[in-house]
């Protein structure tokens, strides 16, 4: 369908759903080529509705990163909410993307974001609503490659039917990579097959469709195999060695998004080591962006955008080497510009009431947030999230004086360690963080407690672990809803069959695929909502497709079993992995590996990488004499 | 001219077609974000929530297009009108037309206040049977009364309405209904309302706001 069709049929539909202007683009500061004028044509897809993906940084970056390309172009697509889709089948509306409204069909390359688990099925409806085939099996030359990055893709089995290429890691210089291959291999003839074969030589990117998946009789993974000689084992995620320049010239949408602010990392990775942590494990090494590049980023963002917000984000704020002198700079700077700065992810270890002060004058409406996770000194062992019972009262304390009604205290229940005590001194904590409140500012004080639900997530230490059943888990989340109840209390928590979706697919095989497909054939969609999420589909899908659930998530798994996601190599060693995992059964901890290195992995691999760029950059240790592991070990700093 | 702040100026602007479904909240913070971005200095309200202080007089219902719209906004230093006029147009973003800034002088009622009816015109299709609209245009202009529900709320419609016009022939491309519609506090006629009472499709319709009938909305000579 031509453009101008599509947008005479769209004119008609869009008066009649929900928040037209998701479907409807325009907004400032999108790009727009001329489609046939530039070569390269690349969709960007994050698989939920406008106001989520576009609070997307990732997909953001890439947008810019392709727009800046001279044969290239990148534009939007998102999931259409239920009434629009409705709409477009019965229209014969296939999915666009929002500059130029060209169907999703008509690109050279899709990418899909996949940062969580519970939107694969929309990524499914949207190839569907695409007319794009569904399995990588059946796409032929004239389709789009699919490709798809994001955290999901750490285990991309699941979904390995479905994408042809998986970005493993940062995607800035690897979407140049596939570009590349793209632009070698377009108008040349050549297979299909050709295509991937190459792809599969660029570093960071796994191409599922060159492997083959063996079982043992009892379902455990034998082995992965390559067939095809590209076919590297393992694949290594990719890495920039230093954050690039931040992003300024943002899309400014017109519709109240998620999230309504300049998004400007002050850091990658992390290193704590919270053993139930994923995103602290596999975005290693910590890499912090200088002062002055995150002011002078806001500064210019500022102009292009004129949003109201900043946040400063990182997977751990507070530990960023100069976080003071940040603050200080940017409040300073931009004092009489109204300028809302938002830090979330501040550690209770390293918070500073200098930190609070600074940090005072900006919007105090939605609560100070903190992350205990655990209530009793045995759990945040085993966590390794040592933070004391003392240091959690006295910051509290710190918090309400300083100007905060709302402390919201994050915490996680369902490790299998976990006993009712564990979770009754969650209630108390929340009750004894109150009581500070009210002894200091009376009854405006309020504490909400986000109580998550624990799943053993691939690449950590608790990969080994089972899930808590789901009467365990309805147990201890009745225990705090009993108590944690009233005035000035107020309890979040996840329903356990969501918990249990997002750990069947994070940890499931190539398998799990027809599980998803069937499911989505059966009308799951938009899972991770609450009102669209429908469990008997999935538990319908997994017996049709001869596969147990408990399979994946309650089974005891012997310390030396494969699994599905192994040949995915994050970089910290499984070796490293295990250690943690048995020193959490004996309750020791490790400590912020700024203090010392404990060798996860991450310096051997990237050993080149440090060397060449030396300094306070990275948090790991420098790295001075030529390494001595032999080369196929080692990262070089150009990809073949 | 006041001589202290903050300093109150309208701006009178077109929300064009690639606007079209940019609803009134939506709208504000547009304009909000134009101003930052223009480095205008927007005044402030005072409290626990301070908000810049714009005001956007009177809402346009989603899925139209509008000309001479007014916004009116506080700024604390004082700019001259032409500069801040060309600085909005830079800053704008696509489909928001900025047609002219002037100052307005202190006490001047806020723009709801002032404001008294709209008028609107709405294309129709080339094929649009004229005849009959005419007699439904007739009917509805003799009615004394005419009652509709609305969002499960019954009202009258007849006294919304305070003119309403078919314009075919030479001087249209397409024939057009001119309608002048009551914009006070509490009896706003709405466009859809008209079209669905003359038996037209208000989803195949463009309702564009031509005209607010009432406040200023005429720069003043220098």
């Amino acid at each position: 369908m031509r453009p101008e069709e599509l947008s005479r049929t769209l004119e008609r539909l869009l008066p009649g759903v929900q928040k037209p202007a998701r479907y409807a683009g325009g907004e400032l500061n999108q790009t727009v080529k001329d489609w046939d004028r530039v070569p390269l044509r690349v969709a960007l897809a994050f698989p939920d509705i406008y106001e989520l993906g576009m609070s997307n940084l990732g997909l953001a970056i890439l947008y810019d990163i392709v727009n800046r390309q001279p044969d290239a172009l990148a534009e939007r697509a998102f999931s259409t909410w239920p009434d629009m889709e409705a709409a477009m089948r019965a229209t014969g509306l296939p999915l666009f993307s929002l500059e130029t409204r060209h169907p999703l069909s008509d690109f050279d390359v899709l990418g899909i974001s996949l940062p969580y688990e519970t939107l694969f099925t929309n990524a499914l409806n949207m190839l569907d609503l695409a007319g794009i085939p569904l399995l990588t099996a059946d796409r032929g030359s004239t389709d789009p490659l699919v490709v798809a990055g994001g955290h999901a893709c750490y285990n991309p089995e699941p979904m390995a039917p479905f994408i042809d290429a998986f970005v493993i890691g940062e995607g800035e210089e690897v979407i140049l990579d596939i570009l590349a291959c793209v632009r070698a291999w377009k108008g040349g003839g050549q297979s299909r097959e050709a295509l991937l074969r190459h792809l599969a030589g660029v570093w960071g990117v796994y191409v599922p469709s060159l492997y083959r998946v063996h079982y043992h009789a009892d379902g455990t993974l034998q082995q992965v195999e390559a067939l095809f000689p590209e076919a590297r084992l393992p694949v290594i995620k990719r890495i920039v060695a230093k954050l690039p320049p931040p992003l300024t010239r943002l899309i400014v949408p017109y519709l109240d998004i998620a999230h309504n602010r300049i998004p400007i990392e002050i850091m990658r990775g992390c290193t704590r080591g919270c053993r139930f942590c994923q995103a602290g494990m596999i975005t290693r090494p910590v890499r912090e962006r200088p002062v002055e590049e995150v002011v002078e980023g806001i500064e210019r963002a500022l102009a292009e955008t004129g949003f109201e917000q900043v946040g400063l984000l990182s997977l751990s704020s507070s530990d960023y080497d100069d976080i003071l002198e940040l603050v200080r700079a940017v409040s300073a700077r931009f004092a009489d510009r109204h300028l809302d700065l938002s830090l979330p992810s501040l550690r209770i270890e390293t918070f500073s009431v200098e930190l609070m002060d600074l940090l005072q004058g900006n919007s105090h409406r939605s609560g100070f947030t903190l992350a205990p996770e655990a209530a009793t000194e045995r759990m945040r062992e085993i966590i390794n999230k040592p933070v004391s019972t003392q240091q959690l009262l006295e910051t509290a304390r710190a918090i309400y004086q300083h100007g905060w009604h709302t402390i919201k205290l994050y915490f996680m229940i369902g490790h299998p360690s976990e006993t009712l005590e564990d979770v009754q001194a969650i209630a108390d904590l929340c009750k004894a963080v109150l009581a500070e409140g009210r002894q200091l500012i009376g009854n405006r004080a309020k504490v909400t407690a986000g109580v998550s639900t624990f799943i053993p997530k691939p690449h950590t230490p608790f990969q080994w672990v089972p899930c808590d059943t789901l009467e365990q888990i309805q147990a201890k989340q009745a225990l705090l809803k009993r108590q944690l109840r009233g005035r000035g209390l107020k309890l979040n928590w996840n329903h356990p069959q969501e918990t249990m979706l997002e750990a069947w697919l994070s940890r499931g095989d190539r398998r799990m695929g027809e599980v998803i497909y069937r499911a989505w054939q059966r009308g799951a969609r938009f899972d991770a909502w609450s009102e669209h999420f429908q469990y008997d589909a999935w538990l319908q899908a997994f017996q049709e497709a001869d596969l147990d659930p408990a399979f994946y998530t309650h089974r005891d798994r012997p310390i030396d079993e494969i699994f599905p996601w192994d040949h995915i190599d994050a970089a910290v060693k499984k070796q490293f992995l295990t250690e943690d995992y048995l020193w959490s059964l004996r309750g020791k901890t490790r400590v912020d590996c700024r203090e010392r290195c404990f060798a996860c992995g991450i310096l051997p691999k990237f050993a080149e990488l440090r060397r060449s760029n030396p300094g306070e950059v990275w948090e790991c240790p420098e790295v001075r004499s030529p390494s001595r592991k032999r080369a196929a070990e080692v990262i070089p700093l150009v990809p073949a | 001219m006041p001589e202290e702040a903050p300093f109150r100026y309208r701006i009178r602007f077109a929300k064009s077609a690639p606007l079209r479904f940019i609803g009134h909240l939506d709208l504000h913070r547009a304009w909000e974000r134009t101003l930052r971005r223009a480095g205008a200095p927007l005044a402030y309200s005072e409290g626990y929530n301070p908000r810049p202080r714009l005001n956007l007089g009177l809402a346009l219902p989603l899925g139209c297009t509008s000309q001479g719209d007014l916004l009116d906004v506080m700024l604390e230093t004082s700019w001259e009108s032409e500069d801040l006029c060309q600085a909005l147009r830079k800053a704008a973003p696509p489909g928001l037309l900025v047609e002219a800034v002037w100052p307005v002088p202190a006490g001047t009622p806020p723009l709801q206040r002032q404001v008294s009816s709209c008028e609107y015109k709405v294309d129709l299709a080339a094929a649009a049977d004229a005849a009959r609209l005419q007699d439904a245009i007739q009917r509805l202009l003799g009615s004394d009364s005419l009652p509709r529900e609305r969002r499960g709320k019954s009202y009258d419609l007849r006294p919304l309405v305070e003119g309403l016009t078919l314009e075919v022939g030479e001087r249209v491309e397409r024939p057009r209904l001119v309608m002048q519609l009551a914009a006070r506090e509490g009896a706003t006629g709405r466009p859809e309302e008209v079209l669905l009472e003359l038996g037209l499709d208000p989803l195949a319709h463009v309702p564009h706001r031509a005209r607010v009938l009432g406040p200023s909305s005429v720069r003043p000579e220098a």
